[in-house]
């Protein structure tokens, strides 16, 4: 074959290429819309008012949820199943977004930390990578990271708003998660630098508990708490 | 322990900072069950993020052996030039090369299964020189450019020459059928196309130098097709592409220049002194590169 002839071959599929992420960038566009309102109606928590209907405000993110699985499903058809890390880079960030949203409405729901097969159902994925488009664990860890610091802002602000129960399960919360984030043996990567916020987050909470308690506050939310459970 | 290395270099000041509430976490500490689901689903991911990094360490580790026998390799066949015994430099070049390759069998060993872009980043540095390696073997023996698809006929492997299986491989292979293959990206065989153009420079002064006055112009021939085709390129490839078009363009004028000195000189310098008028020339070039 000639020079040029294997030349052209290669614009060829360079240019394929090319399209493929196009496509891509599209839809990964509209996955970051629709996670620019899950955020915004679900930020509604950190306001006075809106710790009475977060039930509500989960549900309405829930229904959110599936305009994001059917995103993902023509997210799919969009390259090669077998070639997810080549264009990994491109949904990464929406991803982890989409997870931190989800951990979020779980938690806000049941004070669990949502597990990874849980996100990925909730998202419409797998979570093996064997099965098709999958949530990558370091993505997952990173939506985690992403919802400690939201709690620890949910902490001051609820307090705030009269609440002086939940950051006692905040703290409790959060120190479950940094003792698994502990046993991680972490590269020298994005996600490690994430993780080294953690403990700002859970400085964060402490400092919130020790006020309450000098005060007493604690006392009378623990009894809030529960006559609520 | 593992917490230990996780703190890193924000450390020291975290320990400064949590003077306080320290007595109060330890307390808390405790208090987390090491059986609850949280933890246990953590054990799972330790699991898998050491088994994640351990392969790319592997894969590393074997690109950088990848690279350094390649570039022996070039070296060697740079030799073929000026020794009298071509052919010997040639069959010793073609045993190195089996030799890289069957470090990147262990590659595709360690792939079998895998995504094998997800460890791409690993493994380029050294795939990128072995292409430069094998296409520059393929040059002296054909003058033509080996194409992609001759690269990846070259990169599947069958069972057969198994001396130095490890034990991981082995159990691997009573699932997988015995042959093992791996694909060359286009991006990787542009870049080692790209530095291949660095070598074939080399080759065309050093031929100078040996009194050959033909190569030089049959090499400038071939550099020019390459630089048209990656002209005809363009920016459409990744920023790796465009940047290494620079220096593909040094090497063409380098060699060209070299072609006109010959031109030049050639009809009225006998050949004998040629290589002196030569060797004054590149040095010229090599000095005003070194000023930019």
């Amino acid at each position: 074959m000639s020079v040029s002839a294997m030349f052209v071959e290669l614009q060829g599929a360079l240019t394929a290429d090319q399209d493929i992420r196009e496509e891509i960038r599209k839809v990964v566009q509209a996955l970051e819309q629709t996670a620019r309102e899950m955020l915004t109606l679900l930020q509604g928590v950190h306001q006075g008012n809106g710790f009475q209907d977060i039930p509500k405000k989960c549900q309405k993110a829930r229904e959110h949820f599936s305009t994001v699985r059917t995103q993902m499903e023509s997210l799919k058809t969009k390259f090669p199943a077998d070639q997810y890390y080549r264009f990994h880079e491109h949904w990464r960030f929406v991803l982890q977004r989409l997870v931190f949203l989800a951990a979020f409405v779980v938690y806000l729901e049941t004070e669990t930390l949502v597990t990874r097969e849980a996100v990925a159902e909730i998202l419409g994925i797998e979570a093996d990578r064997e099965r098709g488009f999958h949530l990558d664990i370091e993505d997952y860890l990173s939506g985690v990271l992403t919802l400690a610091s939201e709690l620890a802002r949910l902490a001051v602000n609820s307090v705030t708003a009269g609440d002086y129960s939940r950051p006692l399960r905040i703290s409790t919360f959060i120190n479950e998660l940094d003792s698994g984030f502990r046993l991680l043996n972490l590269k020298n990567d994005s996600l490690r630098k994430r993780y080294d916020g953690l403990k700002y987050d859970v400085k964060k909470i402490e400092e919130v508990v020790y006020d309450l308690s000098i005060r007493g506050l604690n006392k009378e939310a623990a009894g809030g708490a529960g006559g609520e459970k | 322990m593992s917490g230990k290395e996780g703190d890193g270099s924000g450390g020291f000041r975290k320990r400064k900072h949590d003077n306080f509430p320290h007595g109060q976490r330890r307390e808390e500490k405790e208090n987390v069950n090491p059986s609850s689901p949280l933890m246990t689903s953590f054990k799972s991911f330790q699991l898998e993020l050491d088994t994640r990094h351990d392969k790319y360490e592997r894969l590393v580790k074997l690109s950088r052996d990848i690279t350094i026998e390649s570039k022996r390799t070039i070296f060697l066949l740079h030799r073929y030039i000026s020794a009298p015994n071509g052919e010997e430099v040639l069959n010793e070049s073609e045993v190195k090369l089996d030799g890289v390759r069957r470090k990147i069998k262990q590659v595709a060993q360690e792939l079998i299964g895998e995504d094998m872009y997800q460890f791409h980043r690993a493994i380029s540095p050294g795939l990128q020189e072995y292409i430069e390696a094998v296409s520059f073997q393929y040059f002296i023996k054909t003058r033509s450019l080996i194409s992609v698809e001759e690269i990846n006929k070259q990169l599947i492997f069958t069972a057969e020459d198994r001396e130095e299986t490890t034990n991981m491989t082995s159990s691997s292979q009573d699932k997988q059928p015995h042959t093992w293959s791996l694909k060359v990206t286009p991006v990787d065989y542009l870049l080692g196309v790209a530095d291949l153009t660095g070598e074939l420079m080399r080759l065309c002064i050093s031929s100078v130098g040996n009194g050959d006055i033909d190569t030089p112009f049959e090499l400038s021939q071939f550099l020019r097709q390459i630089y048209d085709g990656f002209t005809f390129i363009g920016n459409t490839g990744p920023y790796e592409v465009s940047k290494k078009l620079y220096t593909l363009k040094q090497s063409l004028a380098k060699v060209e220049n070299a072609c006109y000195t010959l031109k030049v000189r050639g009809s009225e310098i006998p050949k004998h002194m040629l290589a002196d008028v030569f060797s004054t020339k590149t040095e010229l070039i090599d000095q005003e590169e070194g000023l930019s």
